[in-house]
């Protein structure tokens, strides 16, 4: 195989390079010199992106499990593969994630011994560990298929109804728990954020994230394959993420109307403008271009739609674990350049691992049309699609 | 029987003895630059702070509901019966939710260290279980920290503040906030001015009811929702395999009339 140099290949080595530079910067020379974490703000980046994120971010898995299995929305068939895989990359990397962040990553197995059943993090811990099980077994008959193994394919669809219950039970219980985690911080979270339906607003936009996802994933994937795209999916997938949106967006006015804070979220202030910001992103564009038909059916239109979900959501998410903090500790948190290539290391590793994966494993279903049918999605902006692409390479 | 810490700013005069001797008990580096410094951190676990020629000590309040012990996945920190929270270091695995959930931010990290620890005032367990008082009562030459049973400085607290009502404002600070502390402070300035966090955001609320509240739900929650989810299953699929079932019937009919 002769190797050749293209964009995305260089940015990916780079990536990789400024990665393993603050790697070893982390674990020779301590988290102080890595990171810009400090005893006023002891959760940065790390926490804010890859855990509060990376688990939401992976959440489509779990959905489409459910729709498909749980529902029998039969029509959605083809993207359970990619969404269990998504799921299942995205917590395999937010645990490794984590082991930069943990202060003592090497007695991390003290979890299972050391129980204290009161700790949202326990629980936490205790729920990703046994979803990324879950998620390997899921992923599991893609690696039997592809090595022609029909036996354990067979063993593992016999307990198929447990996995999925069990999947879907432990996602429930950690996605809202990651929300959980922050009702002990009354008087240090920003009242933005900070409410009692915590637990609540993160499972919800866990499910309208993990929809979005997938139809970021598909769109991205069928760019990057030069798969053909399979409208139909999508445009339902657009139609479950606008009453998603919908159920978000009520629940978050429901949530600042019963606690007064109507008048205060219009007015300016340092954190309404992270909160106006998050809301746009996440609910106004989003709802707004799917109330068009026309950008309901259109692969582009919802391909800008999952964007902006995700990235309003994302916003959501670094507010609660960031920007909330900012004015009980009294100044600003700006991670590292380490910090973040430790996240965009991570990241780019995630988008390899997915090329690859497709590359090797059966992934997508068999292509049964012609490249003709195949739908205009070149105007579709590249983000890293050559990196999926050449992964494997 | 749970011992605790009456501090008194009036009789304070800001000698810092309390951080050399809390110094030594934990065996940190204390010198003059140590003392100039004014935040606590984890070679720093007490400070003696001034305002207006007024002085105020910050120390870990020892909750008696501590936040710190109920979020730690480890139990790493833990409330003793004798009063003190106390730390294990060798539980610990590092995740500093301790440090997030603690309302007074007392815990603090061994940032610099490959191997790093929580550290914060511990109240001397040591000491009191030999019967002794805390090192930092034991050495105040004034009597502004004073060492005890938690009932007892309570009182004793009461009745200084009845005594000189002009010297104190008429409040504890750490009786009701959180649910009740370990350690009391009384004092002629609001303790809101040398950074503690204000009572009425506090509440008194012990913390970890606020997760308690959910986490409590989570083992009627775990069966029901499994029940739940396996029902719709069935239902989902029952619905199949009835189609399926009727499907077959249609074309076995279909078949026989045939023949």
């Amino acid at each position: 195989m002769k190797f050749k140099l293209t964009f995305w290949r260089a940015v990916f080595i780079v990536a990789m390079g400024l990665g393993l530079y603050s790697t070893f910067i982390r674990f020779f020379y301590g988290l102080g010199a890595v990171s810009n974490m400090s005893d006023q703000f002891p959760w940065g980046l790390w926490i804010g992106f890859d855990l509060l994120c990376g688990v939401m971010l992976a959440a489509g898995g779990f959905c489409i499990v459910g729709a498909v299995y749980l529902f029998n929305v039969e029509s959605l068939h083809s993207v359970v593969r990619p969404a269990v895989l998504t799921a299942f990359l995205g917590y395999v990397l937010f645990i490794v994630g984590l082991l930069f962040d943990l202060g003592r990553p090497w007695y991390i197995w003290h979890q299972l011994i050391y129980m204290n059943p009161h700790s949202v993090m326990f629980e936490v811990g205790l729920c990703v560990m046994s979803y990324t099980t879950v998620l390997f077994f899921e992923f599991l008959p893609n690696v039997f298929e592809r090595l022609n193994m029909k036996t354990p394919i067979a063993w593992i669809k016999k307990v198929y109804p447990v996995l999925i219950i069990m999947g879907i039970l432990l996602s429930t219980l950690h996605q809202s728990s990651l929300g959980s985690l922050y009702l002990i911080m009354p008087s240090k979270l920003h009242p933005f954020w900070y409410t009692p339906a915590l637990p609540f607003l993160f499972f919800g936009s866990a499910i309208a994230v993990g929809l979005a996802m997938t139809i970021f994933e598909s769109t991205q994937s069928a760019k990057a394959f030069g798969r053909h795209l399979e409208l139909p999916v999508l445009v339902q997938l657009g139609g479950a993420l606008l009453v998603a949106l919908w159920v978000n967006a009520l629940l978050r006015f429901e949530d600042y109307f019963h606690r007064g804070m109507l008048g205060q979220i219009i007015k300016p202030s340092y954190e309404s403008y992270f909160l106006w910001l998050e809301l746009t992103l996440a609910f106004v564009i989003p709802i707004t271009m799917l109330s068009f038909r026309k950008v309901r059916l259109s692969p582009n239109g919802l391909y800008l739609v999952s964007i902006s979900t995700v990235l309003g959501f994302i916003t959501n998410r670094l507010n609660i674990a960031l920007t909330g903090f900012e004015t009980y500790v009294g100044h600003h948190y700006m991670p590292k350049w380490t910090e973040f290539s430790v996240t965009i290391m991570i990241v780019a590793a995630g988008f390899a691992l997915f090329g690859l994966a497709v590359k090797y494993l059966p992934i997508f279903p068999e292509e049964k049309h012609s490249p003709k049918q195949r739908l205009a999605t070149e105007t579709v902006p590249a983000v890293e699609t050559a990196v999926l692409s050449h992964a494997g390479d | 029987m749970s011992k605790a810490i009456l501090y008194d700013a009036t009789i304070c005069i800001g000698c810092k003895q309390c951080e050399a001797g809390c110094a030594q008990q934990n065996q940190l580096p204390y010198n003059d630059k140590v003392a100039a410094e004014s935040v606590q951190s984890e070679h720093k676990f007490t400070v003696v702070l001034t305002k207006d020629d007024k002085f105020m000590r910050r120390l870990c309040m020892h909750c008696e509901h501590p936040a710190c012990a109920s979020v730690c996945p480890v139990g790493a920190l833990h409330k003793t019966a004798a009063g003190p929270v106390v730390y294990d270091v060798w539980k610990c695995i590092g995740c500093r939710y301790c440090m997030t959930a603690c309302a007074f931010a007392q815990p603090k990290y061994e940032w610099q260290s490959l191997n790093p620890r929580i550290r914060k005032c511990i109240m001397c367990p040591d000491r009191i279980a030999a019967g002794k008082q805390t090192a930092c009562a034991e050495i105040c030459p004034t009597g502004a920290t004073k060492f005890g049973e938690r009932d007892d400085l309570i009182k004793e607290a009461q009745d200084r503040i009845r005594q000189s009502p002009s010297t104190y404002l008429p409040r504890i600070y750490g009786l009701n906030e959180v649910g009740g502390t370990s350690v009391f402070i009384i004092a002629a300035k609001n303790v809101e001015d040398y950074g503690y966090p204000a009572s009425a955001k506090l509440g008194d609320t012990p913390m970890p009811e606020y997760t308690g509240r959910v986490m409590e739900r989570i083992p009627d929650f775990i069966p029901v929702w499994t029940l739940v989810l396996g029902g719709i299953y069935w239902v989902s699929h029952r619905r199949d395999e009835v189609a399926a079932a009727e499907a077959q019937e249609k074309a076995e009919e279909k078949n026989g009339g045939a023949r």
